[in-house]
């Protein structure tokens, strides 16, 4: 039975070309970049390589990247980091219901230590509106964190209208582009935003790095306690591997970025039109004009998210949907339940399914044929 | 007849020792396995952590171990209904329930027996030490072999459509050859405790539990001819033949609880362990099950427990019109609690059983005893 991965969403498998990048760096260049001699160097040369690489990727100065374990740390010191350095001018944090957790528990960590956080809601299309921004903004207001695209419903937000009415206000611009990062063109000379925050594994990179940018003379605490690299911004050895992988991933993707879409495109529509012509019931999540090409959010009325993920998986489909509990029973969506209500069936029918370099036109087919057997097998 | 390899099992994995083995044992014998984790209590704390959270990491280690997948399914809402309600209601009511009966009727042998057929699973197994045996199409249900851990009496619901689609892989085994077993295999779960006491409440004080959703109403407690001997902290605190957290010194034998009238809340209180009024000859049940599925029209000689993990004894049994029974006893019964099951059997099948609803003394309902 071929296993057919629909899951890029959660992590992508690593680009061929980013592991051959990586394995000579493990081999020779095992230096600590911050040693003063020679191999230290030679591990120092390839990070800030990288450091350019990754920075012009955003138009971005090659200071204003730190590299990080990946996007949930990088996240966690752009709202946290800014909170604690920024709490005499105020402590209002404005985000959205529909975060992922590493940005919703970093709030919520803030809001345990005083901090003031708003919520804003979604509608059903699952974008959040550039004037409840608006209206949310006080003059105690220091941070606003909204992601780019929502990793749940791939649903893409008015990022740069809500960067340009922040212009004028004292409060930091935070943004977890995780899922955008890559595919969407972001470039910080255009959109005034003070901080963003990447992952390497969801561009086909290696896990355990990522990097955040932040805008030249925004205030931010360290978290990290340790040696002074990322000038002091974040304590510990680099990974230089890691990095070197990474770099690796931005060229590939920023090269290869309108190819990839489009085969995006063709997949999640083949994918789509599959489930229509097996007259599977379903309807999509989330306003489909504003959806990332990688992500489709798919409710399958009358079902149930463990039965569908538990079957799928059962015949070599690989999804997922919401998140799970510790004890890894599946729970409501938290971003379903802001678009509809929490009472709404689809915050428990409603699968993710995410499309990468795992995928060719033929086995999305399939993967939506196998969905489309169980669905009905289901519905007898 | 399908090949084991494609004949799908799907185990009911509790993190425990029992459920390990049991997918061991089944991978072993060429089955196509999948393990599954059933969530039925919610007790997630703000940071998603719950109780349960140890469990399900134990059961992946294993079935990493076993290298079958593993899965987690939720039945929250299904316990709360079919079995928390009951509990509570019980208790209200003055009668002492047994939710594992409920929760092996409504939840492992229904909600999840489903929800396994739902994943193409041919048939559902779980650690419990009992045996189905087949002849001709027809399933009895055996005693396990390890009679002190034989689970029978937890699952006297079962129906012959359940016992057509489960396998007890334990129930030819003695515990100690189970943990044997656990050992020699290296399961993450060899040496874990066996858990005690019922699910939901796990190692928490039951009383502080159970004032979380019923009101305590403190009262008197007396002797059956009305003298106070002292408060009581509300009935549900206490089940018949108890002795420990009366409070009650003074000369003489030990005090016992008899009984309870639920209408003037009074706990009843005796002397001595063997005090008269804790024992009973008969007693009438509701609910009943016949694991045949024929339901007996004639009175017949059987063994019958009343609790878990007590010795049978001799029983007669009447059916009633009305698809109850009544059983009288060869020799009188200390203790006899309503809420509680009884369970039949005919040498080592059991033969069904029921919730006790009436305790008799000389065909007279027993009206002390809630």
């Amino acid at each position: 039975m071929e296993s057919i991965y629909l899951d890029h969403a959660a992590t992508t498998p690593m680009h061929p070309d980013v592991i051959e990048e990586m394995v000579p760096v493990y081999k020779e260049t095992f230096g600590n970049p911050s040693s003063v001699h020679q191999f230290g160097r030679s591990a120092r040369r390839l990070l800030d390589q990288a450091r350019r690489t990754t920075a012009s990727s955003i138009g971005a100065n090659e200071k204003e990247i730190v590299f990080t374990s990946g996007g949930t740390e990088a996240d966690n010191l752009a709202i946290i980091g800014t909170a604690i350095a920024n709490q005499q001018k105020g402590k209002h944090i404005i985000t959205t219901s529909i975060e992922h957790h590493a940005t919703l528990h970093a709030v919520e960590s803030l809001e345990a230590q005083g901090f003031d956080v708003t919520y804003l809601p979604v509608d059903e299309s699952g974008a959040v509106k550039t004037e409840d921004v608006q209206q949310a903004l006080r003059d105690d207001t220091i941070l606003v964190s909204i992601m780019m695209v929502n990793n749940e419903t791939g649903v893409i937000q008015p990022i740069e209208e809500i960067a340009d009415l922040m212009n004028s206000h004292q409060a930091y611009f935070h943004s977890d582009i995780v899922q955008a990062y890559g595919l969407l063109n972001i470039n910080v000379k255009e959109l005034p935003i003070d901080l963003l925050a990447v992952s390497g594994h969801k561009i086909n990179g290696p896990k355990g790095v990522g990097f955040l940018y932040v805008r030249e003379g925004t205030q931010l605490a360290t978290l990290q306690h340790g040696g002074e690299q990322e000038r002091k911004r974040r304590a510990g050895t680099e990974n230089v591997p890691a990095v070197k992988g990474f770099e690796k991933a931005v060229e590939i993707i920023t090269e290869k970025r309108t190819s990839y879409r489009e085969a995006y495109r063709r997949y999640r529509n083949r994918f789509i039109e599959t489930l229509k012509e097996e007259s599977v019931n379903y309807s999509i999540n989330g306003a489909e004009d504003k959806t990332m090409e990688s992500i489709v959010n798919i409710s399958f009325p009358g079902m149930n998210v463990e039965t569908l993920l538990t079957n799928f998986d059962l015949s070599g489909v690989a999804a997922s949907s919401g998140s799970a509990c510790t004890a890894g029973s599946v729970e409501p969506s938290h971003v379903l339940s802001a678009m509809y209500g929490a009472e709404d069936d689809r915050t428990t029918n409603s699968i993710r399914f995410s499309f990468g370099l795992a995928n060719n036109d033929d086995n999305v087919e399939q993967a939506a044929k196998k969905v489309s057997q169980i669905v009905h097998r289901l519905s007898d | 007849m399908k090949e084991r390899k494609d004949t799908r099992v799907v185990v009911g994995m509790s993190g425990g020792v029992d459920s390990s083995v049991a997918a061991l044992l089944l991978k072993q014998q060429g089955y196509d396995v999948v393990g599954i984790f059933m969530k039925n209590w919610d007790d997630t704390d703000e940071n998603g952590v719950c109780t349960a959270t140890e469990d399900y990491e134990d059961v992946i280690r294993v079935c990493n171990q076993l290298d079958i997948p593993y899965y987690a399914v939720n039945f929250e809402k299904q316990y709360w209904d079919k079995v928390f309600s009951y509990f509570l209601e019980e208790y209200k009511a003055g009668r002492t329930p047994n939710p594992d009966v409920m929760c092996n009727k409504e939840i492992k042998f229904k909600a999840f027996l489903d929800h396994a057929m739902s994943l193409g699973a041919d048939y559902l197994a779980t650690g419990h030490y009992a045996q189905v045996r087949e002849n001709n199409g027809s399933y009895e249900m055996l005693r396990g072999v390890d009679h002190n851990k034989d689970q029978t009496y937890f699952l006297n619901q079962l129906s012959q459509d359940v016992l057509a689609k489960v396998m007890f892989p334990l129930g030819h085994l003695e515990k100690k050859e189970v943990r044997k077993i656990a050992e020699e295999n290296d399961l993450a779960t060899a040496k874990k405790k066996d858990s005690t006491g019922i699910c939901f409440i796990g190692e928490r004080n039951f009383k502080d539990f159970l004032s979380e959703y019923l009101p305590a109403q403190p009262g008197n407690m007396e002797t059956l001819d009305g003298e106070v001997k002292g408060k009581h902290d509300g009935l549900m605190y206490y089940t018949l033949g108890q002795r420990q957290g009366l409070g009650i010194g003074g000369a003489g034998d030990p005090w016992f609880v008899v009984g309870k009238n639920v209408e003037d809340n009074i706990l009843y209180v005796g002397q001595g362990f063997h005090h008269d009024a804790l024992y009973s000859d008969g007693l009438i049940a509701s609910e009943a099950n016949w694991t045949s599925g024929n339901a007996p029209i004639e009175a017949f000689k059987a063994t019958a427990k009343f609790r878990y993990r007590q010795e049978d004894s001799g029983v007669t049994v009447f059916p009633m019109e009305d698809g109850r029974f009544k059983v009288t006893f060869d020799e009188p019964e200390r203790a006899i609690t309503p809420g509680q099951a009884v369970v039949l059997y005919d040498g080592e099948v059991c033969l069904g059983g029921a919730t006790i609803d009436t305790v008799l003394k000389e065909e007279t309902a027993i009206t002390y005893v809630g």
